[in-house]
């Protein structure tokens, strides 16, 4: 079976700074990968790049064996930063999924019986079916991310990409979401996401990829977060505490303050 | 009655009230994507551009639309190319663009003393000067641009509301924005010769902007946008003729009064909405619509506003 995606020797820019060179990376269909890195190490150019929509220099993009810009888009599911979507736009969460088939052939801007139906069941089966015809901002946290989750999912891709789902929502949303996309890929989906929070990806997730304008590691939670790797990879000292089954990842160097509280 | 109706009789302002009625349903059709999009700068750069173009036109002999049009394209290309470097932001690119094309314009004015009169229309409308011919070209630019927009609501939507996901969705998102660019100086330059280069944002952004105050919808923003349009137009015609001041202020001061209405309605209409939905359950007062996920109730049992203040 082909790999769910492959990049054989690639090499990119951004705003003509070079990202990354040469880098060749796997991952096996059904995977659940998390990408970690420091701010600005290229995580958001690798999810892009593995979408297709990156300009590469040189080296190949694959997604099940064939070119990424040749795949048909809506076997991918895409869900941005939340951070960046603009909440005051006049969009209902029925209509933010609904975009999840604008790619489709229908023509006429209305809804379908079979889009509506479409529409509904997903957004049920996700929990968001009594906000349907809310105003996005006018929905929880948790809500948004599954709107936006349901928008990619409508249209039965094959691999789900996220970007950093799990910033700007509390711990219990952060844990919800990643429940859900654990569930979502037991049935077979693959799954990638980048993150910042390490805890949440040490608890959560079964396979990581450490990045840093390349690869510096990738395997099990377990067996890469260490001292010597996550340092390597975000430049600056990090310890692991062992809890039972539990990791928990924190920086060495507390701040000190010169006065009594 | 009779006297509502007198304008009517006159031939001179039955083609400008069809001109107003068809720009500002065009404007405020168009006008939701510059809104949404945040472009609410580009139709006065670009009626500006489309003026340098229409008195090279004049000089060289060519149709007023043919170098408007010619003029407003290369501006909104030559944007749409600049934005592409990540360092210079639209507005930039709108200012240093459509002000050079304009300065071009006012440069070959000054050397061509006699066009002074011809092109006063331009700048600040003749909306009463529109001829048949106008009308034919605006009602066609009007029924392209509704053709196109029709067919493209699902694209266009998704690119407005987020062009990165839209692109990685598979929408051409490159070919849809020049799309969009064409639109919106077709329109542009129609609406020219209504308002004038000078009131040309105000026309395409008020119809859109008033209609957002009214809905929290995409499609009935749409609408409401170009019902609004039409009224602007027709109404500051009417509103025109009986106060006997130029055509194209009156149309941007009447849609200026009916944005400030449709802010006023919006914030007596949140501020009603707000105090019904006040209530409280034991000692948690909130409104609706929070956040409901950390607690349930029922709603029929205790909503006291008295509780509330």
């Amino acid at each position: 079976m082909n790999p769910a995606i492959q990049l054989i020797d690639v090499t990119t820019s951004y705003e003509n700074n070079v990202v990354f060179t040469r880098l060749s990376l796997q991952i096996e269909p059904g995977r659940f990968v998390g990408i970690v890195g420091p701010t600005g190490c290229g995580k958001t150019t690798l999810l892009k790049t593995i979408l297709g929509v990156q300009t590469v220099f040189c080296g190949q993009v694959l997604m099940n064996g064939q070119p990424v810009d040749r795949v048909q888009s809506k076997k991918i599911g895409y869900i941005p930063q939340l951070e960046s979507v603009d909440w005051n736009f006049p969009v209902t969460v029925e209509d933010v999924i609904m975009m999840g088939l604008y790619t489709g052939r229908r023509f006429l801007p209305w809804q379908s019986k079979e889009e509506r139906e479409r529409v509904e069941d997903l957004a049920g089966k996700l929990g968001i079916y009594n906000c349907l015809r809310q105003h996005i901002s006018h929905t929880s946290g948790g809500q948004r991310q599954r709107a936006f989750l349901a928008r990619a999912l409508i249209s039965n891709p094959s691999l789900l990409v996220l970007d950093e789902p799990t910033s700007g929502v509390d711990i219990k949303t952060q844990h919800e979401v990643l429940h859900l996309l654990g569930d979502i890929n037991s049935q077979g989906m693959t799954v990638i996401l980048t993150t910042h929070d390490l805890n949440a990806v040490a608890s959560h997730l079964p396979w990581v990829i450490c990045f840093n304008n390349g690869i510096v590691a990738e395997g099990r939670p377990r067996d890469i977060f260490t001292n010597d790797i996550l340092t390597k990879t975000y430049g600056s000292d990090i310890i692991i505490i062992e809890h039972g089954d539990y990791q928990l990842i924190a920086n060495s160097t507390p701040l000190k303050f010169n006065y009594d509280l | 009655m009779q006297f509502f109706w007198e304008p009517l009789s006159y031939e001179f302002f039955r083609h400008g009230l069809i001109a107003a009625v068809l720009v500002g349903a065009l404007c405020g059709l168009v006008g939701v994507h510059v809104v949404l999009r945040g472009m609410s700068y580009v139709g006065h750069g670009l009626s500006h551009a489309a003026f340098g173009g229409a008195v090279i036109g004049f000089v060289f002999n060519f149709n007023f639309y043919i170098g408007a049009g010619a003029m407003g394209l290369f501006a909104a290309l030559m944007i749409n190319q600049l934005t592409k470097n990540r360092k210079i932001k639209s507005d930039a690119a709108i200012g240093i663009v459509t002000t050079a094309v304009f300065a071009l314009g006012v440069a070959v004015i000054s050397q061509q003393r006699n066009l002074n009169k011809s092109l006063e229309a331009a700048l600040f409308g003749n909306i009463l000067g529109i001829t048949d011919g106008d009308l034919i070209i605006i009602g066609l630019v009007a029924a392209v641009t509704l053709f196109v927009m029709f067919l493209s609501y699902r694209p266009l939507l998704f690119a407005t509301f987020d062009e990165e996901a839209a692109q990685i969705f598979g929408i051409r998102t490159g070919a849809l924005q020049l799309l969009f660019a064409l639109l919106l100086t077709l329109s542009v330059i129609v609406a020219m010769n209504i308002v004038g280069v000078t009131m040309i944002a105000a026309a395409l952004i008020m119809p859109a902007m008033t209609a957002r105050m009214l809905t929290d919808r995409f499609s009935m923003m749409q609408l409401y946008s170009v019902l609004i349009g039409v009224t602007i137009g027709a109404g500051g015609m009417f509103l025109s003729y009986f106060f006997n001041v130029a055509s194209g202020a009156t149309i941007v001061l009447f849609g200026a009064l009916i944005f400030c209405f449709s802010v006023l309605a919006r914030h007596i209409r949140e501020k009603i909405l707000l105090q019904a939905n006040f209530h409280r359950h034991g000692n948690l007062i909130h409104s609706h619509p929070l956040d409901h996920e950390s607690h349930s109730h029922d709603h029929s049992e205790s909503i006291n506003k008295e509780d509330t203040r």
